[in-house]
C-alpha cells in the first residue's frame, strides 16, 4: 500500500515537473499552446471527476465552464472589478450555479440526467445570445490588457506574459490534480466509486447516495467555472462559441482518450486531442469530422481510453 | 394587429409547431421506448430530411407537386438506410449500452453535420411548397400548407397508434419494449425488432423533415433545435412512454408557438427548458414515465 502511494506521488511529481521544465525547451509557440491546453485539462480533470468516479456522464459543462468564462469577463469589464476579485467571485458563481443545477438535475438519473444536462446547458447557451447586450453573443467579450496586470498581495502579476500565464497554469491545474488525487483517495470518493459500481447497494450500506452525488457535481463544475475563468483572464476573451455544445462534448472526448476514471487520464487526453488537431489542421479544417470520428472509434475499440487500458494491463496501482 | 387576431395567429402557429414536434419526437420516443437507447444524431436525421427533399425539388422537373411527393419517398428510404447502417455497425457492436450509445451518436451528429456542410454548403435553402393556397381570414391571409401540415402529422400520429396497437408487428414491438429476455425466450428476433424501430424512427423524422422545410428552410445546422425540442419533449412525457411524448409535444409546441409569436423563439426555448426543470421537481419520471425500478 505505502509503495504504492510513493509511486503514485513520484508519477503525478515527475507529470508536473516535466511540465515546469517544458517551459525552457519548448518553442514560444509550444508554451501558448501548453498554456491552453494545461488550462483547459483542469476542465477536463473537473469533468472526470463526476463522470469517471461517480459515473454520471453529462452532457452540459459548457453551462458551468461559460459561467466561470462570463463572471470573469463581465466582472472585469463591466462590473469594474479587478482581474483577482473577478476571479474570486467566478468561482463564487460557478460554485452556486453547480449547486442550483445539481439540485434540479440530480433528480433524474440515468438517461435521462445525460439528456438534462444537454438541454440545460443549450438553455444556457440560448441565455448568452438572449442577453446579447451584455454578452455580445457571438463577437464576443474582449479583456483589455491593462485589467490583465495586476498587483496581488503585494506580487504584481502581468496575464499578457507568456512565462507569468504558463506558470499560473501549471500551479491551477497541479492544484486540480493534487485536489482529485486526494479526494479519490479519501472515504469520500471510494463512496462516490461505489455509486458508480452499484448506487442501490451503496444506499443500502447506508450511505446518502443524493448528497455524495450533489458534492461530486459541486466539484466537478466548480472546477469547471475556474477554468473558464481561467481561459477567460488569460487569453483575454469570452465568446458564445465556448459555451455551445461542443464545448460541453470537448471535456467528455478529451476524458475518453486519456481514460476515465485516472486522475492523469484528461490532462493526457487534452494534450493528445489537442496535437491532433494541430496536425489535422494543416490538410483539413473539418474538425468536426474529426471530433467525430474520434468519439466513434473510442467508444467502439478503445472504451477505457489510454491510461485505463494501460492500468487494466500492466499499472494496477494507478489511482 | 389587435389582440384578437393576434391571438388566431399565435394559436394557427402554435398548432402547426406542436404536429411537427410530435411528429419529430415520436420517432426518438418509439426508439427509447423499445430499444432504451437515446439517438442524439435523431436530429442530424432530420436535417438529412430536408436537406433530401431540397435535393430532390431541385432534381425533379415538373414543379413542387412533384418534388414534394418524390421527397416524401426519397427522404425517409435514404434516412432509414443510413440509420440501418448505424444499427448494425454502431448501436450492435456495443450492445446498445446507454452511455456508448449516446457517446457514438454525437459523434455521428458531428460527422453527419460536417459531411452535410461540404456536400450542401452552409447557406440556407429554400424549398417550395407544393401548393400555394391560401386562407384568407379577414385580418390576414395564412398559408393553406401549413393546415396540411397539421392534418398530414395528425393523419401519421394515428396510423403509427393503429400499427403499434392494432397489428402483429405492434405486438412484437411492444413485447420487446416490456421485457427483451423473454422476447428473446419466446422466440422473438429481437435484433430484427431494433433494426426495424430505429429505421422506422429514422424514417419518421425524415418524413416530418419534408413536410417542414417548405415553412422552414434546410440548413446544415438546423437539426439541434428538432433534438432539443424532442429531448424536451420526452422527458415531460415520461421517457417511453409514447403517448406522454405525443401529448407533451401537443402541449409544449403549443406553447412554442405562442411564446414565439408574442415574445420571441428564443424565449420560448429557455422557458421551454425551465419547465423541464419544474417537472423534474415535482415528478421526475415524467408525466406519464413510471418511476425508476
Amino acid at each position: 500500500m505505502n509503495a504504492n502511494l510513493a509511486k503514485v506521488v513520484v508519477l503525478h511529481l515527475a507529470v508536473l515537473v516535466a511540465l515546469f521544465a517544458a517551459q525552457f525547451l519548448a518553442s514560444e509557440y509550444a508554451v501558448l499552446t501548453l498554456t491552453r491546453i494545461m488550462v483547459l485539462a483542469i476542465y477536463a480533470v473537473g469533468y472526470n471527476f463526476l463522470f469517471g468516479y461517480t459515473g454520471l456522464l453529462s452532457l452540459g459543462h459548457a453551462m458551468f465552464f461559460a459561467t466561470g468564462l462570463y463572471a470573469a469577463a463581465i466582472g472585469t469589464t463591466r462590473a469594474g472589478l479587478s482581474a483577482p476579485a473577478a476571479f474570486a467571485m467566478a468561482i463564487m458563481i460557478g460554485f452556486a450555479v453547480s449547486l442550483a443545477m445539481g439540485a434540479i438535475i440530480l433528480r433524474a438519473s440515468g438517461v435521462a440526467f445525460m439528456i438534462v444536462t444537454l438541454m440545460f446547458s443549450q438553455a444556457a447557451f440560448l441565455t448568452v445570445l438572449y442577453f446579447g447586450g451584455y454578452t455580445r453573443g457571438d463577437e464576443g467579450i474582449v479583456i483589455p490588457d491593462t485589467i490583465r496586470a495586476f498587483t496581488v498581495l503585494g506580487i504584481s502579476v502581468d496575464l499578457t506574459k507568456p512565462v507569468v500565464r504558463y506558470n499560473l497554469a501549471l500551479l491551477l491545474l497541479g492544484s486540480a490534480v493534487a485536489l482529485t488525487l486526494v479526494l479519490v483517495r479519501s472515504r469520500f470518493g471510494h463512496v462516490l466509486v461505489a455509486i458508480r459500481e452499484n448506487e442501490n447497494r451503496t444506499s443500502m450500506l447506508g450511505y446518502d447516495v443524493a448528497r455524495h452525488k450533489l458534492i461530486a457535481f459541486v466539484i466537478s463544475g466548480t472546477l469547471s467555472a475556474i477554468s473558464g475563468a481561467t481561459y477567460a483572464l488569460m487569453f483575454a476573451y469570452a465568446g458564445s462559441t465556448l459555451a455551445s455544445i461542443q464545448y460541453s462534448i470537448h471535456p467528455l472526448m478529451w476524458t475518453l482518450l486519456g481514460g476515465a476514471s485516472t486522475v492523469l487520464g484528461p490532462v493526457l487526453g487534452t494534450g493528445l486531442m489537442f496535437m491532433l488537431v494541430d496536425l489535422a489542421s494543416s490538410f483539413t479544417n473539418a474538425n468536426l469530422l474529426m471530433v467525430g470520428a474520434v468519439l466513434i472509434s473510442l467508444v467502439l475499440f478503445f472504451p477505457k481510453g489510454i491510461l485505463g487500458t494501460l492500468r487494466q494491463r500492466f499499472l494496477p496501482w494507478l489511482p | 394587429m389587435s389582440f384578437f387576431p393576434h391571438l388566431l395567429l399565435a394559436l394557427l402557429e402554435g398548432t402547426v409547431a406542436a404536429a411537427v414536434l410530435a411528429l419529430s419526437a415520436l420517432g426518438l420516443s418509439l426508439v427509447f421506448g423499445v430499444m432504451r437507447v437515446v439517438n442524439v444524431a435523431h436530429g442530424e436525421f432530420f436535417m438529412l430530411g430536408a436537406m433530401l427533399a431540397w435535393w430532390t425539388a431541385k432534381m425533379v422537373p415538373g414543379g413542387p407537386l412533384a418534388g414534394f411527393l418524390v421527397a416524401l419517398i426519397v427522404a425517409p428510404a435514404a434516412v432509414g438506410a443510413l440509420a440501418f447502417v448505424t444499427e448494425r455497425l454502431l448501436l450492435r457492436r456495443i450492445n446498445y449500452d446507454p452511455e456508448a450509445t449516446i457517446v457514438a451518436t454525437i459523434g455521428l451528429l458531428f460527422v453527419i453535420q460536417q459531411l452535410a456542410l461540404s456536400v450542401f454548403g452552409a447557406d440556407a435553402k429554400p424549398v417550395a411548397a407544393p401548393f400555394t393556397y391560401r386562407i384568407v381570414f379577414p385580418w390576414f391571409g395564412y398559408s393553406g400548407y401549413k393546415l396540411f401540415v397539421v392534418f398530414a402529422s395528425a393523419a401519421i400520429l394515428l396510423a403509427i397508434w393503429w400499427v403499434l396497437a392494432r397489428t402483429r408487428f405492434g405486438l412484437i414491438m411492444r413485447v420487446t419494449q416490456f421485457d427483451r429476455e423473454t422476447a428473446t425466450a419466446f422466440g422473438i428476433p429481437v435484433h430484427q425488432v431494433y433494426s426495424a424501430v430505429f429505421v422506422a424512427g429514422a424514417a419518421l423524422v425524415a418524413i416530418a423533415a419534408v413536410l417542414i422545410v417548405p415553412i422552414q428552410q434546410a440548413h446544415y445546422l438546423m437539426g439541434l433545435d428538432p433534438l432539443l425540442m424532442s429531448f424536451i419533449v420526452v422527458i415531460v412525457g415520461g421517457l417511453g412512454s409514447i403517448k406522454g411524448s405525443v401529448i407533451a409535444a401537443l402541449v409544449i409546441g403549443m406553447a412554442d408557438g405562442i411564446v414565439s409569436v408574442f415574445f420571441s423563439p428564443t424565449l420560448a426555448s429557455i422557458l421551454a427548458t425551465l419547465l423541464v426543470a419544474f417537472v423534474l421537481v415535482v415528478r421526475p419520471q415524467g408525466l406519464y414515465g413510471a418511476p425508476a425500478r
